[in-house]
């Protein structure tokens, strides 16, 4: 056996105990208002009004009903990308391959325009489509991983490029539009998902997305092969001792992971108005940065399919409201400010004493506190005498 | 092909050995001691962006001190978080990518150029005139530096306590080794070799900066470290290997008769290092206390 299934359990370890740390919600929120706060600073040095900004933002992040339906839809993709980090952490693996598994997800869901089929079948075949294309794309990194121990790491990576080009060759080439080269054919009426709230781009596609994380809740909770994967991930050696087969569920996982991602494309295909359509004369502008976005989502939800839902929640709002931020005032704050954000959130979440450091803080002020005071009461004592 | 072809092909290969070297160097430092940085990428591209304004605020020179600069600023974050503050190096990394994606992206836009910004030739760094052609004088450089840290590593009593904390941290402990502090140097040094690394594409090499810069090459890098088993020396050689598949790629590209499409020429790359890495894994040992915070009993 040529993996080292000790060192790689050593290397997620950390992973895990930020799912099961003492107030996971606590820790991810106290994480997100020092994300928000990094990126208050850089916003400050960089010469623009954080606070303005700010505001901005949660006006067109939750505003009213337009925005919340405009940041559900930001968030519906996040949740699949998401969710196939979370299943492979579990699973006691680093999968950052959902990026190049959405974007062969997309082209899969697009090849549906190449024929017709009745409403909803056709919708239905599609989403198929995707969740296969995602999940084929994540073979090769798991049987890499259980045959000759290639670290996920970096093989996922690997496919992420290998997959981007690839999408892109489809994209300008294969089942690109014939009118329009910069993009593919357009998704036709019968495989969209219906819109829920006129005239904002929210669409049934957050049915799937939710369906999915309760489907991954199910699986991974309340059924054996689900604890397999967890036990498996909390510890190999004593999994294996307790006869969990654990390539088995290692490839289980995988597959998991990206038919979720794969769905994730589909959603960004058949699922976002105006277009239907992926645009591939860009370098693919709105499938890129999903899957990096949903390992965000994924550790504030604290790869938990529930928590997950809620962390999608906000970080679909950053994105609708960062739309929002970049045209506000006069001087807008450009919307990559929210993957710095995003960035800082993900740093804030590493250190699991965040929380202990802020009493180790107010302790270190109180004393300084009282030291001044001690001073001042010293030095007026004096003046009396 | 040509003599001139096979000439012109090594250089591309040398020069796009350099950033994965010379990052995969840092990291089998940092990995030595204990680290895994999953952040290079994020270094990389941080510190070609600011190497590149230092450049051209100051000239090359500037722009890689700058760059290195960056590179020691984000190594001794992740150091710090990685070590003292018992922070999971695998988050902290992914934290790095995702800021560093954000934060290079929003600098172009603040430059007028969404996406793209052009070094200007003259503060780029001169290259060398050599029988083979153009030269960068860095290539000199990643030639050299896996020697030195092989030598470090290998025979120094230094090298000797970075293994240590690497290996069993306990022991280093009780042997007098101030373990955090040793791992929180090893991970500033293998940031600073980044940072060069990074300043080095975009003043010396490519000219230029964009969004997707780094191309996946920290994560390469990390397949190097992989398979150099942590040997600078075999570093030296991967870098090269996959440099020259990048070189490969490149030439195909400018063929006229065009015989693959270029998306599919831009994949070999990463094929080559999946391929590579799936070849020699087996053989590899890592140290064993390798991504665990040390906490003293």
């Amino acid at each position: 056996m040529t993996e080292n299934p000790v060192r790689e359990s050593r290397l997620l370890r950390g992973v895990h105990r930020t799912v099961t740390g003492l107030h996971p919600a606590l820790e991810s929120l106290v994480a997100a208002i020092v994300g928000l706060l990094i990126g208050a600073l850089l916003m400050y040095i960089w010469g623009f009004d954080p606070w303005k900004a700010y505001w901005a933002l949660l006006r067109g992040a939750y505003g009213g009903s337009y925005e919340w339906a405009s940041s559900l839809a930001r968030g519906t993709p996040l949740i699949l990308t998401a969710l196939t980090f979370a299943i492979c952490v579990r699973a006691g693996m680093f999968n950052i391959g959902a990026e190049g598994q959405t974007m062969i997800g997309a082209m899969a869901a697009v090849c549906v325009a190449l024929f017709a089929a009745p409403t909803g079948l056709h919708l239905v075949i599609g989403l198929v489509f995707a969740a296969v294309a995602g999940a084929l794309w994540s073979v090769v990194p798991a049987v890499l991983r259980v045959t000759r121990g290639v670290s996920e790491v970096i093989s996922t990576i690997m496919f992420n490029w290998i997959g981007r080009w690839l999408a892109l060759y489809l994209a300008i080439y294969v089942i690109v539009d014939p009118m329009r080269a910069e993009k593919t054919l357009t998704v036709p009426v019968t495989a969209r998902f219906p819109i829920l709230v006129r005239g904002t781009d929210l669409s049934a596609s957050i049915f799937v997305a939710v369906g999915v994380a309760l489907l991954v809740y199910f699986l991974l909770w309340h059924t054996t092969m689900g604890y397999e994967v967890r036990a498996a991930g909390l510890n190999p050696t004593a999994a294996r001792y307790g006869g969990i087969r654990n390539k088995r569920t290692m490839i289980i996982s995988f597959l998991l992971g990206g038919a979720a991602a794969g769905l994730a494309g589909a959603t960004m295909a058949m699922g976002l108005p105006p277009s239907y359509a992926i645009f591939g004369g860009g370098g693919l502008p709105e499938l890129t940065n999903l899957g990096f976005d949903g390992m965000a989502v994924a550790m504030v939800g604290r790869n938990h399919p529930i928590g997950i839902l809620m962390a999608a929640v906000f970080f679909g709002g950053l994105n609708a409201g960062g739309r929002v931020m970049q045209f506000y005032g006069s001087n807008p704050v450009p919307l990559e400010m929210i993957r710095v954000v995003m960035g800082a959130i993900v740093l804030a979440l590493a250190i699991p004493e965040l929380i202990r450091l802020f009493p180790a803080i107010k302790r270190q002020g109180e004393r300084l506190f009282a030291v001044l005071r001690r001073r001042r009461e010293t030095r007026s004592k004096e003046g009396e005498a | 092909m040509s003599w001139m072809d096979i000439v012109s092909l090594l250089r591309i290969a040398l020069h796009a050995m350099v950033p994965i070297t010379l990052t995969a160097v840092g990291e089998i430092v940092g990995q030595t001691a204990g680290l895994f940085n999953i952040g290079l990428e994020g270094i990389l591209l941080i510190s070609a962006f600011a190497g590149a304004l230092a450049a051209e605020a100051g000239g090359p020179w500037l722009g890689f001190l700058v760059g290195a600069g960056v590179g020691i600023m984000i190594g001794l974050t992740f150091g710090v978080m990685a070590t003292y503050w018992k922070g999971t190096q695998m988050v902290i990394g992914t934290g790095i990518n995702l800021f560093a994606m954000g934060l290079v992206a929003f600098g172009l836009i603040q430059l007028g150029a969404p996406g793209f910004h052009a070094v200007p030739r003259e503060v780029q760094l001169a290259k060398w005139r050599t029988p083979m052609g153009a030269m960068s004088p860095m290539i000199l450089v990643a030639l050299v530096a896996p020697f030195i840290v092989h030598w470090f590593i290998k025979r120094t009593r230094a090298g000797l306590m970075l293994k240590a904390t690497g290996e069993t941290p306990e022991a280093a402990d009780v042997a007098g080794i101030n373990v955090n502090m040793t791992r929180l140097l090893a991970a500033t040094f293998g940031g600073m070799l980044a940072g060069v690394a990074g300043a080095y594409m975009s003043i010396a090499w490519i000219g230029s900066v964009t969004k997707d810069l780094s191309a996946g090459r920290g994560f390469i890098a990390l397949a190097t470290v992989v398979f150099s088993g942590l040997n600078p020396l075999l570093a030296l050689l991967g870098g090269f290997i996959f440099g020259f598949f990048q070189g490969l790629a490149e030439w195909v590209k400018t063929l006229p008769s065009k015989p693959i499409p270029f998306q599919f020429v831009s994949m070999l790359p990463y094929i080559v290092t999946l391929l590579v890495v799936s070849g020699v894994i087996g053989r590899v040992r890592f140290p064993k206390a390798q991504g665990e915070p040390y906490k003293r009993e």
